[in-house]
């Protein structure tokens, strides 16, 4: 057995002990005696906890396996989905939805956020053309997360009533509180789907380390490579921001965390950076759950608090690097 | 004279950006089993030239043929295991071994489902013919400049390329590893493979060169063989400045540039 499959091995064991104890943890104890039974706080683990447990692993899959493309396609250690403008159109399609209160609806959130995710990506595509230039492509994903964070605060401030203000106040934060199945049959395919197209990306991400020319004279289709990733991103971001809210870093902070474990190969880096998302999120939410606060920590906010002084010391590192 | 019909063919290529004439009219026959060096002063065209045969630039007239086909007819894995390009700019972004590195130049031959054992032999051959084999397992970024430019000459020799496109692999090399960096491209060219090598020194045209190739302002000056191209008066009219040819006591021309002419 390889070191990358016996490290994938672990990483999946790790997750299975994390599903355990997110089902176990809560502000209620149920207690094992009961499980399976006809007790009434059975029902909390099936229809509360466990929806929950595995939206956390589906959404922290797809923002892993996301950052891991990104930073591959991008060849920027630094890149995250949240920081080229995917979030942040997800998140503006998602409060527009809320603004005019069709939240009722159980599709029409998800679709307004993939349509936001989806628009980005199209902009994205569109400002930077068939130049694919780096510079280019970050600048343009910049510029497209500060509109569409101007617009979302546009909408906050816009917004009816106290109540919509908060609702997207909350939804902007991010959580996996009170998610149903609902939720996990919204997320579950459209992130599967999304990671099909990025796992047909793993060699042509190999090749880019050579650089755009090199990469495209072993024969590397760019365009179809930049469709793929497009296609592939604002799938599994859409999803994510649609039944989990805004959670930055995760996308960030996986990759760098498993590079060194598969040898710095993009490719390689894809299936565990997919279930050190999960890894992270399960973890992460079953933390936020157990906290003894009054009112529960958000999971985007507890994300953001681990993520920036992650991505500090990562700049420190680099800086010392170019030094 | 090899046959024609393995040979590469620039065809009357012309490029212009922005209103500058790059490339005009360039045509050449490039024979397999041989160097060619490309000279000429900057701007001249060279790495555009380079670029254009590696399918990097598509040209806005002209044609480039790999024996008497159209390369805008093959596809582009076909492409990929017949040309091999190494760019000037040498970037290796991730903090990958040494192997890894080599390994990707399979890519345009890997099937679906990983290696095979011909991979794993081109890879090994690419990295003794380079004489890299010792550092396989160092990551590529902590190697000293004449050793990541084998590294990466071993990537592309990986591909077991019918031609090689270099574009100033020598550049940043110390005199040894620019010796070393010419008899590793006369070594693959004796093993049949057609290289086509840009370069800035003369010195390193005549050392290695079956043809050399002058270019300036886009167009050729001359083509042929180095002892009747890099002669005083081409390389005056070329880069515009008097030289001094003589010989080593062990036979080997060397062009010494003395003096530059008032145009």
């Amino acid at each position: 057995m390889s070191r990358i499959t016996r490290f994938n091995l672990l990483l999946a064991i790790g997750i299975v002990l994390a599903l355990l104890v997110s089902l176990a943890v809560g502000k209620v104890s149920v207690p094992w005696a009961i499980w399976g039974g006809a007790d009434p706080r059975w029902l909390i683990i099936t229809e509360l906890r466990l929806p929950r447990t595995v939206l956390a692993a589906v959404v922290g899959a797809g923002l892993g396996l996301s950052g891991a493309a990104m930073q591959g396609y991008l060849r920027n250690p630094l890149a995250d989905p949240g920081l080229f403008g995917v979030s942040s159109g997800a998140a503006l399609g998602a409060v527009i939805s809320l603004y005019f209160g069709y939240a009722a609806s159980a599709w029409l959130l998800p679709l307004c956020a993939l349509t936001g995710a989806a628009g980005a990506m199209a902009l994205l595509a569109l400002l930077v053309g068939r130049s694919a230039s780096l510079i280019l492509f970050t600048l343009a994903g910049v510029i497209l997360s500060s509109v569409a964070g101007s617009l979302t605060a546009l909408a906050i401030s816009l917004a009816p009533t106290p109540f919509v203000t908060s609702q997207i106040v909350t939804w902007l934060m991010g959580a996996l509180t009170d998610r149903s199945w609902g939720d996990v049959w919204i997320a579950l395919p459209i992130i599967a789907a999304g990671a099909a197209l990025l796992a047909m990306t793993g060699r042509a991400l190999d090749a880019l380390t050579l650089g755009e020319n090199a990469a495209r004279t072993l024969g590397v289709d760019p365009l179809r490579l930049r469709v793929l990733i497009v296609l592939g991103v604002g799938l599994c971001v859409g999803a994510s921001v649609a039944t989990a809210g805004v959670i930055g870093f995760v996308g960030l902070m996986v990759p760098h965390v498993v590079r060194p474990f598969v040898g710095h190969r993009p490719s390689a880096l894809l299936l565990p950076s997919a279930l050190g998302g999960a890894l992270l999120l399960l973890l992460a939410d079953s933390v936020v759950r157990g906290l003894p606060t009054v009112s529960e920590l958000r999971l985007g906010i507890a994300m953001a608090m681990l993520g920036g002084p992650f991505f500090l010391v990562l700049l420190l590192k680099m800086r010392r690097g170019l030094a | 004279m090899t046959a024609p019909a393995r040979s590469l063919v620039a065809q009357a290529l012309s490029l212009t950006l922005d209103g500058a004439v790059i490339l005009d009219a360039v045509s050449a026959t490039f024979a397999p089993g041989q160097v060619t060096a490309v000279l000429g002063p900057n701007g001249a065209g060279k790495s555009t030239l380079l670029a254009c045969l590696a399918g990097l630039r598509r040209p806005d007239a002209g044609d480039v043929l790999l024996g008497s086909v159209s390369r805008t007819t093959l596809d582009r894995r076909d492409l990929a295991r017949r040309i091999g390009f190494l760019p000037q700019t040498a970037d290796v972004h991730w903090d990958i071994d040494v192997q890894t590195l080599v390994a990707l130049g399979r890519f345009p031959h890997r099937g679906r489902w990983g290696e095979t054992a011909a991979d794993h032999a081109a890879v090994a051959q690419a990295m003794a013919t380079t004489d890299v084999t010792r550092f396989a397992h160092r990551c590529v970024n902590t190697l000293s400049g004449g050793e990541r430019a084998r590294v990466l000459l071993a990537r592309v020799l990986a591909g077991e390329p019918h031609w090689l496109l270099a574009d100033e692999p020598l550049a940043n090399l110390d005199p040894a590893h620019q010796l070393d960096g010419l008899d590793c491209l006369r070594g693959v060219a004796a093993a049949g493979a057609g290289i086509v090598v840009v370069l800035h020194d003369l010195n390193h045209a005549a050392r290695v060169a079956d043809r050399v190739l002058l270019l300036r302002n886009g167009r050729v000056i001359a083509h042929g063989p180095p002892d009747s191209v890099l002669t005083e008066d081409l390389i005056a009219e070329t880069y515009g400045v008097a030289t001094h040819i003589g010989t080593t006591p062990a036979g080997q021309r060397f062009i010494l540039p003395v003096a530059r002419h008032r145009r």
